[in-house]
């Protein structure tokens, strides 16, 4: 199944409830402020790169161009136009917004 | 593939408005159909015809409105919500005295169950809030 | 909201669904939970299969001893009470999210199934329509 989440880690849980709650196999989607969550450097870098062994992980480019933050996006981590997210929720069975 | 998008913020505080739009927008290009846009919560202020945002600005209601037209969406602004916030059509001014309506064009007043129905009716039912 | 299911209801098509609630929201600091429940409400009016899910602050929508008579705000606690009365009988609550605010079972209005974080996963999993408010 398919999860987003668009809140900063910095400042809620809902990157943390999401990755506890994300099946092996699932995708995790970021977006709006949730793109905060992919980047390196990070006091929540290890905890992302450690749940993309199990779940994929996807961030939207154009919050995350939109952010300016292009530049430190943490590898593995693969971008999706808004296209991209459509797909996402057509490939998974049902999609969980964690807001 | 069927889609029914759910709305629950309104315009401009908060990006979901913006990104449940673009979302709405890719998947009508890649050639699926929306069963339904349905606004919820503060979600309903994005169907206000009063708005006015300055010049330069994206104007989010007349957006939407545009998007419903040119593919002849049915946007659902929830009613019980609505009258909440204060978001209302000719027959609900009417109805509850008020002296003037301020609907937007697209936009149309129902009830919650027709949020059960896109859940229903849709492969994919996709919710945007905050 | 009682006009509106004297309106509407019955399943379109004969279509049932797994419809399920996930609240993650307290009450009355935002709106979510009361409008989430007036949702809940209309659904069961449909005849789908519905759940809901109370995980992190949605938990504290169902404590005990909610008082709201002092912020001026309608108490709707009671109606978690009442959806059994609408054949919503299968509510979950997340054993973690009680655990990390102190609470059990006990301090519940409602009787709920408490179940672990990966059963809550698996639910996710298992139902055709997610709300999240």
């Amino acid at each position: 199944m398919l999860h987003t989440v668009n809140k900063s880690p910095f400042e809620r849980n809902t990157l943390e409830s999401c990755l506890r709650h994300a099946k092996k196999g699932s995708a995790v989607l970021l977006i709006e402020d949730g793109v905060y969550g992919a980047l390196k450097g990070t006091t929540v870098s290890g905890k992302v790169s450690e749940a993309m062994k199990s779940v994929t992980v996807y961030a939207l480019q154009p919050d995350i161009e939109a952010r300016g933050v292009q530049n430190r996006v943490l590898d593995g981590i693969k971008l999706v136009d808004y296209g991209g997210f459509v797909d996402l929720v057509t490939e998974h069975n049902a999609t969980q917004s964690w807001l | 593939m069927k889609f029914g998008i759910l709305v629950n913020e309104g315009p401009y505080t908060h990006e979901a408005s913006d990104t449940a739009y673009q979302f709405t927008k890719a998947a009508l290009e890649k050639g699926h159909e929306i069963v339904r846009v349905f606004f919820y919560h503060d979600g309903v202020n994005n169907g206000t015809r009063l708005t006015t945002p300055p010049q330069d600005e994206r104007n989010i209601v007349k957006r939407w409105g545009e998007l419903a037209d040119q593919h002849k969406l049915d946007m659902v602004v929830c009613v019980a919500a609505a009258q909440r916030r204060g978001i209302v059509d000719t027959d609900e001014a009417k109805r509850h005295g008020k002296d003037a309506d301020n609907i937007a064009p697209g936009f149309h007043i129902s009830g919650l169950g027709q949020l059960i129905d896109a859940g229903i009716k849709a492969d994919r039912l996709v919710v945007f809030g905050d | 909201m009682t006009d509106e299911m004297m309106e509407e209801g019955g399943a379109p098509g004969g279509v049932v669904k797994k419809f399920l609630y996930v609240n993650r929201k307290a009450p009355y600091g935002t709106i979510y939970a009361l409008e989430s429940l007036e949702v809940v409400l209309i659904s069961a009016a449909f005849e789908q299969d519905v759940s809901l899910a109370f995980l992190d602050d949605g938990v504290y929508q169902i404590v005990k001893g909610q008082d709201t008579k002092s912020v001026g705000v309608k108490n709707f606690s009671p109606t978690y009470r009442a959806l059994e009365g609408y054949d919503v009988e299968k509510l979950y609550v997340e054993k973690e999210s009680l655990e990390a605010r102190g609470l059990t079972e006990e301090d519940l209005i409602v009787p709920v199934q408490v179940i672990s974080t990966e059963e809550i996963a698996d639910l996710m999993e298992s139902h055709d329509v997610i709300l999240s408010f």
